[in-house]
């Protein structure tokens, strides 16, 4: 096992729900990222554009934030050049067909007892473990 | 104007709360899914404590006629599991697994300047639209 960075999962877990509260109870909707950046770059003229493009461009701010007071941001990337490509497109394409991701889905759905978010959750969080499983297990 | 306000602050919190939890580093998540090698729990304790929070709060604030700053709450509302649900969430995982980038971590992540992470963004960019050519 590595070690798990406890306190730091439960601080940003608490910060991440947070956020979502916050966003139901001011604004009314779910903190889904996938279908909130879906809704910016639509090129049709779609109601409530603005406040989709200001929570993308805070989620980017946060990070910049955490950057210039806390030092370097935590990455350390395993893919790259094509299997990033096509890990990017899969990514986009699945969010779409599957109406979420992680932060939909996963915290916010999960949360409401939604049974397709659990459903998607648990097929998504699924396919991940086997991927990661064939990439550096069966493969290497 | 407020609504703009209150979805730039709730970014940054989440943005930041990703940081803090390292779910914005593809190493730890990668971590977490690799089951079979050395596991790496921290997700675990990031779902918990973010479904706790929402979990508690989401039923508090629905018992609110309306939210403070909009007419209604915009909630999913369908129950059925679909064919299209279950399959974009298979090709999500598949690149999910591939990278451990996910969209909010990996648009978080553009703070950093890394042309990879640009490359992934745009990808995922170009993923969306080309879903939504068939719909």
């Amino acid at each position: 096992m590595s070690e798990a960075n406890i306190v730091g999962g439960l601080l940003g877990g608490t910060l991440i729900g947070l956020a979502s509260v916050l966003m139901l109870l001011m604004i009314g909707r779910i903190t889904g990222i996938s279908g909130i950046l879906g809704g910016v770059i639509n090129w049709k003229a779609i109601e409530g554009r603005s406040w989709r493009v200001a929570f993308i461009v805070g989620l980017i701010l946060g990070a910049a934030l955490y950057r210039l007071f806390w030092g370097p941001l935590p990455l350390q990337l395993q893919a790259q050049g094509a299997v990033l490509v096509v890990a990017g497109i899969l990514v986009g394409v699945g969010t779409r067909v599957g109406s979420g991701c992680t932060s939909g889905h996963g915290v916010c759905g999960v949360a409401r007892g939604s049974r397709r978010s659990v459903t998607a959750t648990l097929t998504f969080i699924g396919m991940a473990m086997l991927t990661v499983y064939i990439t550096r297990h069966a493969l290497a | 104007m407020r609504t703009i306000v209150v979805a730039l602050v709730s970014g940054i919190i989440f943005g930041l709360g990703l940081c803090v939890s390292e779910m914005i580093n593809p190493i730890r998540v990668i971590g977490f899914l690799d089951v079979l090698g050395a596991w790496d729990a921290t997700l675990v304790f990031v779902m918990i404590s973010a479904v706790a929070v929402t979990g508690i709060g989401f039923p508090l604030v629905i018992r609110r006629a309306k939210p403070v700053l909009a007419g209604k709450f915009v909630v999913p509302e369908r129950t059925d599991i679909d064919l299209r649900l279950i399959s974009g969430s298979v090709l999500f995982g598949i690149g999910w697994g591939l990278a451990g980038l996910c969209p909010g971590p990996a648009i978080a992540a553009l703070a950093s300047m890394s042309p990879s992470i640009l490359i992934f963004v745009a990808a995922m960019i170009g993923g969306q639209w080309l879903a939504s050519r068939f719909e």
